[in-house]
């Protein structure tokens, strides 16, 4: 009957998607009148897993194999299905990232339960299993109802929020039994960009589009990115045109974020640029035409010219500091 | 060698979501359908790679599970440049349902390579590829920005957070498709358009399968309120704001 949440590290670490992810199935196994068992696959410290104890963790599982340390979604859905069944466990949360979406259809396979995928919130009834998920790149939501007897959901981030809620550690080690030939894609080799904040774990993003007419213009979004702290994002044509990389482009075909506070500058609010950011707890617009769609999903509009306008709000915020 | 490329047939991306009057069905009156976007970029890669002639792949195939609805895209893949498009004849139950009907028919019809889309516009699930993958125990390249076949060799540039991994294996395989594959998606031209008219659409009968779950009911979300418009001269209200009354700061 227990929940149990994949806890993703990320060379060891854990963040705090991983501790929302937690607190959320804590809130579910009470709803269930059962346990919230965690697992950790890969080497993590014990203080490390210690932090994931403080959101309701009844119990940890740590399969602590280095040879795991490089995430495989077919090595850890083997994995993960074999502690489902060993615990007998129902319900598998694992966070709406990159991981989770490779994961999660595996498991689903193995484990022949149903995915709801990108949940946004608890469940709306537990029996019949009724949750909610964005359709439509958030133009709608969906309550899909699993009628498979495991169940798999995937959270998305900032849908629940942190949790705290002490418990005990209680660290069970578990070895999988793993066929060697299981080990096999060749990784050649890995290109870290520098040490640029990651867009999906960004609080605030600061995002530009074709109103900055070149890529030449980007510093005052680099600078107010940089003041802020914040991941830089753009629109589509932005990358299409190699202004700026295509890990930055944000949309119905790009990314999808939910930062807390999102800046949309020389944007113009195409709903496919929506699409990908409409989950943003906060949407700034800086725009020079009052007339643009994106201050029609914006808390916050400036209308004006991105050029004078960020020099002079990177300045007000750095002075503030 | 062979791919084939899983189509899924979406509203286009412009649509406005209407519900029918109880909420419990998608409102299609007037819908346009497309390709899935991503499965059109996955499309044109596959295309371009048997067009090019120093590598070995010499068909493209694309498969659909659904009703007859999905003809006109169909048809629209084969225009540009598919060699052939089977249907799979069922309502596309849930993303396990649709999976298992692909992998069943590349079980009977073996391919080297299949292609997904990272996920359809429609019931964002991002769930078919890996799944196949699954149904079909091979591996699969979640996140593939890049697609090269050097003779029997696939190299492949996976994006991780904060970076690419480029990864080299051998068939069969699943790619999950993402931005990046190619630059531009392929739209069909005339001469496409005409031959598409006589190249193969495959219907073929579904296996037995349940599916293992539905959609009760939808809900549009609610209408923001309305923004709040600050002079450009004021930016240090807007700092203030988003401080003190939206607590972003
Ligand atoms: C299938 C499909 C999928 C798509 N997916 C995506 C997607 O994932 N993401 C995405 O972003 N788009 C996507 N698009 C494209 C989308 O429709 C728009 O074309 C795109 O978002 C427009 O980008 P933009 O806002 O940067 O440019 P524009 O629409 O050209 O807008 C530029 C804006 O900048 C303003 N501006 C001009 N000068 C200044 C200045 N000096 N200071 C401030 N503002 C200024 C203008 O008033 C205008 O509002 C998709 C399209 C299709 C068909
Ligand atoms: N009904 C379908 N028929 C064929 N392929 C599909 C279908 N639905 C989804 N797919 C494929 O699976 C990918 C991911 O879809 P989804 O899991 O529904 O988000 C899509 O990009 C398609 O490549």
């Amino acid at each position: 009957m227990s929940v149990i949440a994949f806890a993703k590290n990320w060379e060891g670490k854990f963040k705090k998607s991983t501790y929302e992810l937690v607190s959320y199935a804590k809130d579910l196994a009470s709803r269930l009148n059962t346990q919230t068992l965690i697992l950790s696959i890969g080497e993590v410290d014990e203080s490390e897993l210690n932090k994931l104890a403080q959101y309701g963790a009844d119990k940890i599982i740590s399969v602590d194999d280095s040879r795991l340390n490089i995430l495989s979604s077919r090595i850890y859905a083997e994995v993960i299905s074999q502690v489902v069944n060993k615990e007998g466990a129902s319900y598998v949360i694992l966070s709406d990232n990159n991981s989770g979406k490779a994961i999660s259809p595996r498991l689903s396979v193995k484990l022949k339960a149903g995915l709801a995928a990108a949940v946004l919130d608890v469940p709306k009834s537990l029996d019949p299993f009724i949750i909610k998920k964005r359709v439509f790149s958030g133009k709608a939501f969906a309550y899909v109802q699993i009628d498979s007897e495991k169940k798999i959901l995937t959270l998305s981030k900032n849908s629940f929020g942190i949790v705290e809620n002490p418990a005990v550690l209680n660290i069970e080690r578990f070895t999988p039994e793993l066929a060697d030939d299981i080990f096999k894609i060749k990784v050649n080799s890995v290109e870290k960009a520098d040490d640029k904040m990651i867009l999906a774990d960004a609080d605030i993003v600061v995002s530009a589009g074709r109103g900055m007419k070149a890529a030449e213009n980007w510093q005052p979004v680099e600078d107010l990115s940089s003041v802020l702290g914040a991941a830089t994002a753009c629109s589509r044509p932005v990358s299409d045109d190699g202004w700026r990389g295509h890990e930055e482009h944000v949309g119905q075909t790009g990314k999808v974020i939910a930062p807390n506070l999102y800046f949309a500058i020389g944007i113009s609010g195409a709903i496919q640029h929506v699409a990908g950011i409409n989950r943003s707890k906060c949407i700034v617009a800086i725009n020079t035409d009052p007339e643009a769609p994106i201050f029609s999903i914006a808390d916050y509009g400036v209308v004006g010219d991105a050029m004078t306008v960020l020099p002079k709000l990177t300045e007000i915020i750095r002075s503030g500091e | 060698m062979k791919i084939l490329v899983c189509i899924s047939n979406v509203p286009d991306t412009t649509t406005k979501v209407k519900l029918t009057d109880d909420n419990k069905q998608i409102d299609n009156a007037g819908v346009q359908w497309i390709i899935n976007p991503w499965d059109e970029l996955a499309l044109t890669r596959a295309i371009e790679l048997k067009e090019d002639s120093s590598n070995t792949i010499d068909e493209v195939c694309v498969v659909n599970v659904g009703l007859n609805q999905s003809d006109a895209t169909l048809r629209k893949a084969l225009a540009i440049g598919a060699d052939k498009a089977i249907r799979i004849d069922a309502e596309p139950l849930d993303a396990y349902f649709v999976a298992g009907q692909i992998a069943a028919y590349v079980k009977e019809n073996p391919f080297d390579i299949v292609l997904s889309g990272i996920e359809s516009s429609d019931y964002n699930g991002s769930s078919v590829g890996g799944m196949l993958s699954e149904f079909m125990d091979c591996p699969a390249i979640s996140s593939m920005t890049k697609l090269d076949v050097e003779n029997e060799n696939i190299i492949i540039h996976r994006a991780i957070p904060g970076g690419k991994q480029i990864l080299e294996l051998k068939p069969p395989f699943i790619g999950i498709v993402q931005k990046g594959i190619t630059n531009e998606p392929r739209i069909p031209a005339m001469r496409g358009i005409m031959m598409a008219r006589k190249k193969p659409l495959e219907v073929v009968a579904a296996v037995e399968l349940d599916s293992l779950s539905h959609i009760v009911e939808f809900e549009l979300p609610k209408a923001k309120a309305s923004c709040q418009m600050i002079a450009a001269d004021q930016l240090e209200e807007l700092v203030h704001l988003l401080k003190s009354e939206a607590k972003v700061l």
